[in-house]
């Protein structure tokens, strides 16, 4: 892990220095506990702030998005598996040129879960996690424990089915397995598993202690619409406050406008202040269009995607 | 006590179309409870919110006078959702009204002094408000001179034409009214605010210049009074943000430490260079 | 009234006691996190957490509160009802709130109660009846940063009664007539137990590691710091979305709509904030903070320059460190605000 930080440093340097990007995009040390976050590198000396660890939770693609036009030139960018099919997914909408993004290719090593090992210590303020090999070591004022990664990654690192990136400049250190052996189409069984008005209240459930701050969406790089739908006052499509109905239509109209886009970063889950499983509302919808159109979003910048195109023989027993 | 989330109801009075595209219209509101009309105690400059059940409310500047009666003046611009509705209401309709709000413009330190009052487009309403105050008898010997520019696109947007024909009639001030190009039928003066400024050259000794309008005009107009010697302290300027709540909790329209729709609208362009220019 | 004792084994007596007078909420471990909770039972109620996860400010501003309905009433003389929503039925009281807070809320009175006409009633109603009784941190966070903030650990401000605990028993310091009404037919605390109080507070006080320096941010102008270059950098990661501004005790931006259903209707306000693009935008299209740099720029001018100006030196921050731990991105006000006062 520390090589490949080492690596992203000397190369964010190099490139800086040779004027080849004005911007290298990848993480610094948080402040808190498992918090590192997105960085903006824009001189050499910056570039040893960058850093890479199993606490990198955002997705960086996001950052390619949402910014002033010529605010950043060419930028380069670290990415794992899931942020580079991010990366193709803007670029097949249109929404970044692909020689403007100079990619530094990461493996994933899978990201943790804070929240994972918060409840390990139920109430109890942690201090400082270090990374030793596989293992967490977590402090506290009066513990000090030590974690395998693997019992507390995020739930999306343990069904990720491409930990490398599939589109890169520069690789930052060896290509390693392309999963962790999960399966994907198991997020969203419990779904399956339940009747309508089961399913109705388990998402309920899970959408009932959303306080509405929009982090989901904000952290999310499909999430690039100028007015999001949510916030349109005419017409209205969506009431303001926290009732039931208008903090579901939220969510379900947020995920069907991930359909056939989501590359299950978990960024969503990661930004989430309340712990909301939200990738899970997409994953019935990925299942799907996996099953209907053989599609996985980003994983091929040829490849079409279903919602954009038509085909006499496109499956639609299931409009109803 | 009263909660003042709550907005009096009032009868649309009256309710003409004030502009020749049709997107302005002016509303005379009567109190519903008479009671609550003389408690209505507001100072030109001073603005309500328009209360639409059922839409919401707009923060709109009263274009009436105190010196005028109970009933409320407003001229509304149809940009939203709120106009757009307050637009299709009729006479006889019931609203509500939400004030009055805001500081005014600084009446009684302008005693004794000469008014410069300088409008552009319909952001004449709270001024036309001033102009009634000032002019009216109990109130006019205590001014010097009054000076009234105002200046819209195109005769048919001007507001007020009774009013400032009169003020004109009366001699008690001189008025002058601009349009921006040429037009059949108009024999007045013809030229952008700021030019028709110059051409007035208000003196800065002893006066106050109360100016409102869009933003090109006032960073035209700007210039021209530095050039005639106008100190910051002189000028005296309202400003227009995003509001809700309209009395200093709800966030949005603050330009920097101050709301405008408390501590403001009315500001000293010295106040204003002291601030970050987020209106 | 002199400082009075509580056997912590005779707490359910003591808050059975109060329920018949107030509805009783304190921090309880809910879906595993430290939050707030009616009491039903009293073995629930929390002593060794830091803070609740999100702020108690709900109990005052709810997230959604209805201000008033509508109706349209055509045999009606006025044509329609409009009605304010009825105020609190029960007092309220809220234990082991901590003094970060309570203190929050004594900064906004300020804001919600300034006159006649800035009056808010539906958070002045809530506030005149709930007690708040506090309990002292014995044990601060690594992100508490409180002593900085006009607050500590010990802090009374904006709060009826402060409890301490000192192990099997409770040291409970009425500071209103409310708190007294609290604290009334308790025993007199000892004076080893006030020692051990005090002895409590400053070991509090000596554990809390961050600091924030504030004189060069209280000396230097709105406008001097509002152009400091330091803004270029401190937006650039921020997502824009409201976490710091909903978990935060301070913050309290609200939108305002109107909602119906045929002839009736209510009017509704929302928590919003100063991060959303669209809060300040202009009928027009104009947008007086259009970038992302003055949206982040008027939160943290807000809390640290703007209240303080208008508010007697007042700070819109209490220190609780709730955006510290739970910004997405790890924008920390501590170096924000250490970065405005470099």
């Amino acid at each position: 892990m520390e090589a490949v930080a080492q690596k992203i440093r000397e190369t964010a340097a190099k490139l800086l220095s040779e004027g080849k990007v004005d911007c290298v995009i990848g993480y610094a040390q948080g402040t808190v506990p498992m918090r590192d976050y997105p960085y903006f590198a824009y001189t050499p000396e910056e570039a040893q702030n960058l850093t890479w660890s199993p606490f990198c939770c955002n997705n960086l693609a996001n950052f390619l998005i949402r910014r002033p036009k010529g605010e950043i030139g060419k930028v380069a960018i670290v990415a794992q598996g899931c942020v580079s099919r991010s990366i193709v997914g803007l670029i097949k909408e249109n929404q970044i040129a692909r020689e403007d993004v100079y990619i530094l290719g990461v493996p994933s090593p899978g990201m943790v879960d804070r929240r994972k090992v918060q409840d390990r210590f139920p109430l109890k303020t942690i201090t400082e996690v270090t990374v030793d090999g596989e293992d967490l070591v977590v402090k506290g004022k009066d513990f000090e424990e030590r974690i395998p990664q693997k019992e507390v990654r995020r739930d999306n690192c343990y069904t990720c089915v491409q930990r490398n990136p599939v589109i890169v400049d520069e690789m930052m250190g060896e290509e390693g397995p392309s999963d962790w052996g999960g399966n994907i189409d198991a997020v969203a069984a419990p779904w399956e598993k339940l009747e309508p008005g089961e399913r109705w209240e388990a998402f309920i459930d899970e959408v009932d202690s959303c306080i509405r701050c929009y982090a989901c969406r904000d952290a999310c790089p499909l999430c690039y619409c100028h007015v999001c739908f949510v916030d349109e006052a005419m017409p209205q499509w969506c009431g303001k406050t926290q009732d039931e109905a208008d903090v579901a239509t939220f969510h379900i109209l947020r995920a069907f406008h991930c359909a056939g886009r989501c590359t299950d970063c978990g960024a969503c889950e990661s930004a989430c202040p309340q712990g909301i499983k939200v990738r899970r509302f997409t994953s019935k919808i990925e299942k799907d269009i996996r099953e209907l159109y053989d599609y996985s979003p980003g994983m091929d910048l040829e490849a079409t995607p279903p919602l954009s195109v038509y085909r006499p023989n496109d499956p639609q027993e299931f409009i109803k | 006590m009263r909660n003042t989330y709550v907005p009096y109801p009032v009868r649309i009075k009256k309710a003409e179309v004030a502009t020749e595209d049709k997107q302005l219209k002016t509303f005379l509101l009567e109190f519903i409870n008479e009671q609550e009309g003389e408690d209505f105690n507001y100072i030109p400059g001073q603005f309500a919110e328009l209360s639409v059940s059922g839409y919401g409310e707009i923060p709109i500047g009263i274009a009436s006078s105190p010196t005028e009666g109970n009933d409320l003046l407003f001229t509304v611009n149809k940009v939203g959702s709120v106009s757009t509705q307050l637009h299709n209401m009729n006479e006889g309709d019931i609203m509500g009204v939400r004030g009055p709000l805001g500081n005014s413009y600084p009446l009684s330190e302008m005693e004794g002094k000469n008014i410069v009052i300088v409008a552009g487009g319909f952001a004449v309403t709270t001024l036309r408000s001033t102009m009634i105050w000032l002019l009216d008898p109990a109130n006019r010997s205590k001014y010097g001179d009054i000076t009234f520019i105002y200046g819209a696109r195109t005769p048919g947007l001007l507001l007020y034409e009774e009013e400032w024909r009169q003020w004109r009639e009366s001699g008690q001030a001189n008025v002058n009214i601009t349009i921006d190009r040429e037009a059949e039928g108009w024999d007045g003066l013809v030229g952008f605010v700021p030019t028709v400024c110059e051409e007035v050259a208000p003196k800065p000794d002893n006066a106050v210049a109360l100016i409102c309008g869009p933003p090109v005009m006032i960073r035209f107009t700007q210039p021209v009074f530095d050039k005639l010697g106008w100190q910051p302290e002189q000028i005296v300027m309202s400003l227009e943000n995003r509001m809700k709540c309209g009395i200093g909790i709800c966030g949005r329209c603050n330009v920097g430490p101050e709301y405008v729709c408390k501590d403001g609208p009315v500001f000293t362009k010295a106040h204003l260079d002291q601030l970050p220019k987020e209106y | 009234m002199a400082d009075k004792i509580l056997a912590k084994d005779k707490l359910g007596d003591f808050l059975g006691k109060l329920q018949a007078d107030y509805e009783v909420y304190a921090p309880q471990e809910v879906e595993g996190k430290p939050q707030w909770a009616p009491v039903e039972e009293s073995d629930k109620v929390l002593w060794d957490f830091s803070n609740t996860h999100t702020s108690p400010k709900d109990f005052f501003f709810p997230q959604t509160e209805i201000m008033m309905r509508f109706k349209n009433v055509q045999d009606h003389e006025n044509g329609m009802v409009m009605e304010a929503e009825p105020p609190l039925a029960n007092k309220r009281l809220l234990f082991n709130i901590r003094p970060c807070d309570a203190k929050a809320f004594q900064v906004l009175d300020l804001i919600f109660v300034q006159d006649e006409m800035t009056n808010d009633l539906f958070w002045k109603d809530k506030r005149d009846k709930t007690t708040l009784v506090g309990l002292a941190c014995s044990d601060p966070c690594p992100s508490c940063f409180c002593t900085s903030m006009n607050c500590g650990p010990a802090s009374t401000t904006g709060l009826d009664a402060l409890v301490f605990d000192l192990g099997d028993k409770l040291l409970v310091r009425a500071l209103t007539e409310k708190g007294e009404a609290v604290a009334e037919g308790l025993d007199d605390a000892a004076e080893a137990d006030q020692a051990a109080a005090e002895e409590q507070t400053k070991a509090a006080e000596a554990q809390i590691s961050s600091s924030v320096g504030m004189d060069k941010v209280n000396e230097r102008s709105v406008m001097e710091l509002y152009e400091a270059g330091m803004w270029d950098r401190v937006y650039e990661n921020c997502l824009n979305c409201g976490t710091c501004t909903y978990v935060c005790p301070t913050c309290h931006c609200f939108d305002i709509q109107d909602e119906t259903q045929g002839e009736s209707g209510r009017r509704v306000r929302n928590w919003d904030n100063c991060m959303s693009w669209l809060f300040t935008m202009h009928g027009t299209g104009h947008n007086p903070r259009g970038a992302k740099k003055d949206r982040v720029r008027q939160r943290f001018m807000h809390k640290f320059k703007y209240i303080p100006v208008k508010r007697d030196g007042e700070i819109g921050c209490v220190g609780c460190g709730r955006c510290v731990l739970l910004c997405p991105v790890n924008i920390d006000v501590r170096r924000v605000v250490n970065d405005m006062n470099a």
